[in-house]
């Protein structure tokens, strides 16, 4: 690990103003704000994420969790992935968050990690990870050895020549299926960005995960007032029964009405270069009847812009099923 | 059940007894070796090969070395002689991995150490160990899992020496194969697993002038002691190695390992002592792994399922120099009656780091494939799996033409049927559901050595009333601290909270390794021969001290009964505390040594010597999310007579864990390009967590085995993984109807 700077400003302002000199908020990045540390440190000491400073958020006052006057909810940055799963409202209102949120890592973890931090979790892909190998994203230019390697966890949407990185992130894909948005306090002022918009496709840049710019500070997250009746379920396919990242997840909320799918809002976990709105399997839903064969052929839409890898084909498969069975779950629940 | 209960049931033997070192675990007291901390230690980080093949051209160290706090970049040039070691007769001087570290500029595997940065802390050493450039001559190295045997000699040189390919042949296999009404031929393959005990391999290395002293994760420490020894040219006595607890090390920490000569190497070059803690990524490079193996196994049968010839033609893969033999016909040739049988083995050359000893070696990945093999044989013939083993149940060891000491495999099957309700089994795939899940039943039988090594322990009566049993051993987290203050609380009748239990440093009477399941097995005679001669001792001072209410009788006349010397014959109470009997004689304390010889590879033997036991599983499967758990397992073991069921359960129950694992899960992954595991830590690797453990049932038959020891103790260690992934890929085909003969079963073999 490198030695760094260790600061804890007063306010967000001065968080703010201590990171806005960076050279770049994205892979490479000498000065990280750190809250649960969970994914950070565990780089750091990998020599992955090599910060000259980092600056410690978490007596910032984000932790709160509040309603909104529109009647959604204000999550802040540093409110600890466990305490948002138990939360109240959230379990009432936002069951598909809380039981993804309940679905990652273990409690230990659960308990240190945050809404921010979460929201930039980094891939474990074990090239990434290893600076020993070649990566693009941690090296851009470098290659990708996984594409030719070890890929079986690796994603099947979203995926670039230059990367195949899946995100590994839970909470994400229940935010993107809750339309979660995003608030940033950057060098310019506050701004505010929908979960859709947030993570990048790698592309040619896989460097680059998200739109955040030097200095931007995430504050908190709303989501929007529950959708009244609508069915929410959030589930989590891997090889053994815990502790494990998604080789396949699905988070569905939907609402039915005399047997037909009325609205529906779509994402896949374990899959996707980015947690995985899915418009298509959507579009097949809504005005159909929620059964079983419209779900399958939703999941289908879903998946039919998968690019296999050479040890992930099974994924296709298993994110069908996954996503089907998460709307039979919801459609019965 | 019968159960020969000789002993009271007020005995300490047979006794579930909790860990007596279970408090200073938990408390956070019991040292590990990386807890040792000394004036002056400072800390070793090695750096590693990035490649897995090829040479070492030049390394970079000025930077590492100007960094702060760092004391020395040791390399090949700097770090001063390393020498070899040979294996001498029984456990000594083996190592899997014969060449010390730093020997030559050759890169034989990814993760070779090329370096040692030493510096003032942790953070320190490893900064700088990171910061060293080496440059290389690559070639590409061979990581292929398809596993052909080399074109090698008739007779190889294996870890302990030569050793035969054609490992067993008896009658005319080839011509009752070809011949046989009924015939099976299939492939099984395991790939690499990685021990992975919690606890790190590490090496604390403290020299007092031409002494060393190795604070060290070793599951062998007499064996590491004499390695050192030959390492640094010393003899043997100047070495002292102590391992008080063990973190675990599944076979891991039986042989040495480079990180720990070149700890002591660094110690020795700086003055200082070296503290060595491998990180969990080498624990995937540089301590060894089970093999990939890859089995062939051909069944001949008649039709109503008589096994007429078995064949199993074995392969697994090796480093380059070394020479560790994975033994998976161990078992085949006693496990069943069949009168033509051949056994062969090969190996393959790759660029990895040595196989070792995992928990079971040999018989772990062998059983899983002749009882998968068996499995569908009875499928085969619509034969029940149970029925087709009781019909080949031999009368006696085949392989050696020698009665079983002690054999109830048949009584395993019948109790773990009537446990497991295996009577209800419909044999049709997916015909059995429950709460809207499909269930899979499978089953398997298992075995492993019971034998004893060569032991001596000492016993002492003390004069506060207390009593010391020592022996150079070592636990290993299995409860061996336990059994040898129940041993020694059985023979003197002393509580266990009066006995204390010293283990785990060689300046003890030299002790078994860790290593088979034969520690427990070893024990009981040396510890007891140690307490009588201890007793004999007392009582004889009982006899002749003046004022003694004993003055002037018999010693054999006298007897230890529950702490107190009394005469033969009076009645309970009576007496004396031993300790009073001491006090009176001004003596301090009396001791008493022991020592018993080893069964294990005897060639005269009397009696084949093994343990027994059976699994039965359940399954659950969900196609429509492709999950399958295991539900449920029962086992059924004979070992012999059980001295703690606490601690036997516990050693079970965790051994099918670890199956659960193995039939599921674990799989040691080498990149094809750069040769690296490259799920070399603990999310990418993946084991069962505690969601993964169903409920387990676990039976002792507990049958004394007197040929192993008087007690009839044999050992329990490692049977419990023997044989439970063939019963769970067995069951897994009766959910599924998919037959999966690569481990680990996954997802996307049942899609």
């Amino acid at each position: 690990m490198k030695t760094f700077e260790f600061v804890r400003p007063a306010d967000a302002a001065a968080a703010v103003g201590s990171a806005a000199k960076a050279r770049t908020a994205q892979q490479g990045a000498d000065v990280r704000f750190v809250a649960g540390g969970t994914t950070l440190l565990d780089l750091m000491k990998l020599n992955v994420e090599t910060p000259d400073r980092l600056i410690d958020i978490n007596r910032l006052l984000l932790d709160t969790v509040e309603a909104t006057p529109d009647g959604g909810l204000k999550i802040g940055a540093t409110v600890r992935n466990a305490n948002l799963a138990q939360h109240a409202t959230v379990q009432r209102d936002y069951a598909v968050l809380a039981q993804a949120l309940l679905a990652g890592a273990s409690a230990q973890l659960r308990n240190m990690a945050t809404t921010a931090g979460n929201l930039l979790q980094r891939t474990r892909c074990m090239y990434f990870r290893d600076t020993a190998m070649p990566c693009n994203k941690r090296e851009p230019g470098s290659g990708c050895p996984a594409i030719t390697g070890s890929n079986r966890s690796l994603a099947i949407l979203g995926t670039s020549d230059h990367c195949i990185a899946t995100n590994p992130s839970d909470m994400c894909v229940a935010m993107a299926a809750l339309e979660a948005t995003i608030h940033v306090q950057g060098p310019n002022g506050a701004r505010s960005i929908t979960i859709a918009d947030f993570h990048l496709l790698p592309g040619s840049t896989p460097d680059r995960e998200t739109v955040l710019e030097p200095g931007d500070l995430i504050t908190h997250v709303t989501l929007p007032p529950p959708r009244a009746g609508s069915r929410q379920v959030y589930l989590k396919l891997r090889d053994r029964a815990s502790y494990e990242f998604a080789l396949a997840s699905a988070a569905v909320v939907i609402s039915v009405s005399g047997g037909n799918v009325t609205h529906a809002r779509i994402a896949l976990g374990g899959v996707g270069t980015k947690p995985w709105r899915s418009p298509e399997a959507e579009g097949a839903l809504v005005g159909q009847p929620a059964d079983a064969a419209h779900f399958r052929s939703a999941a289908e839409a879903a998946l039919r812009d998968a690019k296999p890898q050479t040890e992930n084909a099974f994924k296709v498969e298993l994110a069908t099923r996954c996503l089907t069975h998460a709307l039979h779950m919801a459609a019965t629940s | 059940m019968p159960t020969t209960q000789d002993t009271p049931t007020t005995s300490p033997i047979g006794r579930s007894t909790p860990r007596v070192d279970g408090p200073l675990k938990v408390t956070g007291v019991a040292q590990y070796a990386s807890d040792f901390h000394f004036p002056g230690l400072l800390y070793a980080v090695p750096v590693e090969a990035t490649i897995a093949n090829g040479r070492l051209l030049a390394l970079d160290t000025s930077a590492a070395e100007k960094m702060p706090g760092v004391r020395a970049v040791l390399h090949r040039a700097t770090i001063g002689k390393i020498s070899r070691s040979v294996p001498g007769p029984g456990f000594a001087g083996i190592t899997d991995e014969r060449r010390p570290p730093f020997e030559d500029d050759v890169i034989r595997y990814y993760g070779q150490y090329i370096a040692l940065a030493v510096a003032d802390t942790f953070e320190a050493a490893k900064a700088a160990a990171d910061a060293v450039r080496a440059t290389y001559q690559r070639e590409k190295p061979n990581v292929e899992t398809d596993l052909k045997a080399d074109d090698e000699p008739q007779v190889i040189m294996a870890t302990f020496g030569p050793t035969n390919r054609m490992q067993s042949e008896r009658g005319d296999a080839d011509k009752a194969f070809a011949s046989a009404p009924v015939t099976l031929d299939q492939t099984y393959v395991t790939p690499a697993e990685t021990h992975n005990p919690i606890e790190l391999h590490a090496t604390t290395a403290v020299w007092d002038g031409e002494h060393l002293t190795l604070y060290e994760a070793s599951q062998a420490i007499s064996n590491l002691q004499g390695v050192l020894a030959q390492m640094f040219g010393l003899p043997d006595e100047n070495v002292r190695v102590v391992t008080k607890f063990l973190g675990s090390g599944f076979g891991g920490k039986l042989w040495p390992w480079t990180h720990c000569p070149l700890a002591a190497a660094a110690a020795r070059k700086l003055g200082k002592p070296v503290k060595l803690v491998v990180s969990r990524k080498m624990m995937f490079q540089t301590v060894g792994h089970r093999p990939r193996t890859k089995q062939r196994v051909r069944l001949g049968a008649t039709e109503d399922g008589r096994l007429v010839s078995l064949q199993q033609d074995y392969v697994y893969d090796k480093a380059i120099l070394d020479g560790y033999h994975e033994d998976c016909g161990e078992a085949t040739v006693f496990h069943y009656s069949v009168p033509n049988l051949r056994v062969t083995f090969g190996r393959a050359k790759r660029n990895v780091g040595s196989p070792t000893a995992m928990r079971g070696p040999g018989a772990v990945p062998g059983l899983y494939a002749t009882e998968s093999a068996m499995n569908e044989l009875a499928h085969q013939l619509k034969i029940d799996p149970v029925s087709l083993r009781v019909l080949n149940e031999p009368t006696k060891d085949e392989s050696r033409d020698l009665p079983f000491s002690s054999r109830h495999l048949l009584e395993c099957f019948a109790v773990g049927a009537e446990k497991f309700g295996w009577a209800q089994r419909t044999p049709a795939v997916a015909s059995m559901k429950r709460d809207g899940v499909t269930l899979g039943w499978g089953m398997a039988g298992c075995t492993w050595i019971a034998a004893r090594l060569p032991a001596e322990a000492s016993v002492q009566l003390r004069d506060d009333g207390t009593v010391r049993v020592a022996c150079g051993t070592q636990d290993i987290g299995t409860g061996t601290y336990t059994i040898l203050a129940q041993l020694a609380a059985q023979k003197t009748g002393v509580p266990l909270d009066k006995i204390e239990v010293a283990l785990g440093d060689t300046s003890l009477p030299k002790g078994p390794i860790s290593g088979g399941s034969m520690v427990t097995g070893s024990l009981v005679p040396a510890v007891y021969q140690a307490a009588d001669n201890a007793v004999a001792s007392l009582l004889a001072t009982a006899t002749a001290t003046p004022g003694s209410p004993f003055e002037n009788r018999k010693p054999a006349d006298l007897a230890l009964e529950n702490g107190r010397v009394v005469a033969k014959g009076d009645s309970a109470g009576t007496g004396v505390p031993f300790a009073d009997v001491l006090q009176r004689a001004n003596l301090r304390l009396v001791t008493g040594s022991g020592k018993a010889e080893a069964t294990f590879g005897n060639p005269a033997a009397k009696f084949s010597t093994h343990s027994f036991g059976c699994h039965f599983v359940e399954v659950t499967w969900q196609p429509e999310i492709a999950r399958l758990r295991v539900s449920r397992v029962v086992s059924v073991i004979d070992a012999g007579r059980i001295l703690n069921p606490l601690a036997g359960r516990n050693q079970i129950e965790g051994a099918v864990v670890m199956g659960i694992g193995m039939a599921l899960l674990e799989h040691t992954t080498y990149d094809q390009q750069t040769g690296a595991p490259i799920n070399s830590n603990l999310a990418d690797y993946v084991v069962a967590v505690n969601a993964d453990v169903p409920p387990l049932d676990v039976h002792f038959l507990d049958y004394p085995d007197t040929e192993i020891n008087e007690l009839g103790a044999r050992g329990i260690g490692e049977i419990g993984l023997a044989g439970l992934a063939a019963a769970i890929t067995d069951a897994v085909h009766h959910a599924t109807g998919v037959r999966v003969r690569e481990l680990p079963v996954t997802i996307e073999d049942l899609l």
